[in-house]
């Protein structure tokens, strides 16, 4: 017999809520390229499934994992890597909310790429922000602290797939690293933010799928690699509205 | 050390897998052991969620980890005794893309062969 009653998890306040299409408060300088979007996860990707851990000793810090959690939130654009920005929605990371993103698709490219996240879940331990349509990646990534031989730690995770076939591609051509190194860039700067010293970042990736999900190819029609080149070929034409309409 | 303990019953081709207490990531060594307890000749595995308590996010990428799984060895992932919220949840992560959803066992079960 399974027992289906109605009842109230615990973990109901810490879920967004479920959603067709994303809106967001968030207001960046760039394109919004997620407003309308549907978001997706692993599931959804093409390339193959990694799951990727970066993790930092907060050695000396006196806080408990609740109260990282609660720093990480409260700044947590301004621990990102220099060239990128986090525009936070006005009620910061909470379940259902929509952040936009501008980073750029290399390091040091005058070029920025549009995108965003939804809050999937937060509660006090930890928080995940899930990708739309349009990211270069279907992916969760968790965020959270944790006690770990006496010590706290900060940890990202992410399990993502590369959403199209080329996005996968500059992934075996080296973006893979590059995004490796954004994360452990961010927690090398939480832990400088909290008072660690010489902060040391670990890494564990585990290749969970090595399949290619060919039935994702479709996904290469939100491809940032193709709207990017446009948007930024029909920026002047931006411009130019809303100079007439200023 | 996670509140969880997952008891595998074997219904001829299909293993049901049922979750007690939570599901986080830290769960991961009970999920994986009752899912090795599925006979060889396990074409479907049902999961019941009747009794689950608590999932985070963690214990929904668990979920994907056992969805890759069975689908490397062929076989089918199903889902019961989902409450209303924990259906919105696979339905806002898009796993009900991938996991067959039913109402009871023996629609599932029925699914399953």
């Amino acid at each position: 017999m399974t027992a289906t009653e109605p009842r109230t998890p615990r973990d109901q306040e810490s879920w967004a809520r479920p959603t067709d299409r994303l809106t967001t408060t968030a207001k960046s300088t760039g394109v919004d390229t997620v407003t309308g979007k549907r978001v997706t996860g692993p599931i959804q990707g093409f390339g193959q499934m990694w799951q990727k851990t970066f993790k930092v000793r907060l050695d000396d810090v006196a806080l408990d994992p609740e109260a990282v959690v609660a720093h990480w939130k409260a700044g947590f654009p301004t621990f990102w890597p220099k060239g990128a920005t986090f525009y936070a929605p006005l009620a910061g990371i909470t379940p259902g909310e929509v952040a936009l993103l501008e980073v750029p698709p290399v390091p040091g490219s005058p070029v920025k790429m549009s995108t965003g996240v939804m809050v999937l879940y937060a509660d006090r331990e930890s928080f995940t922000f899930m990708t739309p349509e349009g990211h270069a990646l279907s992916a969760w990534i968790t965020f959270s602290s944790f006690k770990e031989g006496g010590v706290t730690v900060a940890q990202a995770q992410a399990l993502e797939r590369t959403s199209d076939p080329f996005i996968e591609l500059t992934y075996i051509l080296g973006a893979n690293k590059m995004n490796d190194r954004f994360w452990e860039q961010t927690l090398e700067n939480l832990a400088s933010s909290l008072g660690v010293a010489a902060p040391s970042v670990t890494s564990v990736k585990v290749c969970v799928d090595k399949r290619r999900q060919w039935r994702y190819v479709r996904n290469l029609r939100h491809s940032p690699l193709v709207s990017m080149p446009l948007s930024v070929v029909t920026a002047p034409l931006r411009w130019f509205r809303r100079r007439r309409s200023a | 050390m996670t509140d969880t303990t997952i008891d595998t019953v074997q219904s001829g081709t299909a293993a049901i897998l049922r979750i007690h207490g939570e599901i986080t990531g830290g769960s991961d060594p009970e999920l994986m052991a009752a899912y090795a307890k599925a006979s060889a000749a396990t074409r479907s595995i049902v999961v019941d969620f009747g009794d689950l308590e608590y999932m985070n996010s963690g214990g929904i990428g668990l979920l994907v980890t056992l969805l890759v799984r069975t689908q490397r060895a062929g076989q089918k992932l199903l889902a019961i005794g989902l409450t209303e919220h924990y259906r919105q949840i696979l339905g806002l992560t898009r796993l009900d893309e991938a996991i067959s959803i039913h109402d009871d066992e023996a629609s599932a079960l029925a699914a399953a062969i």
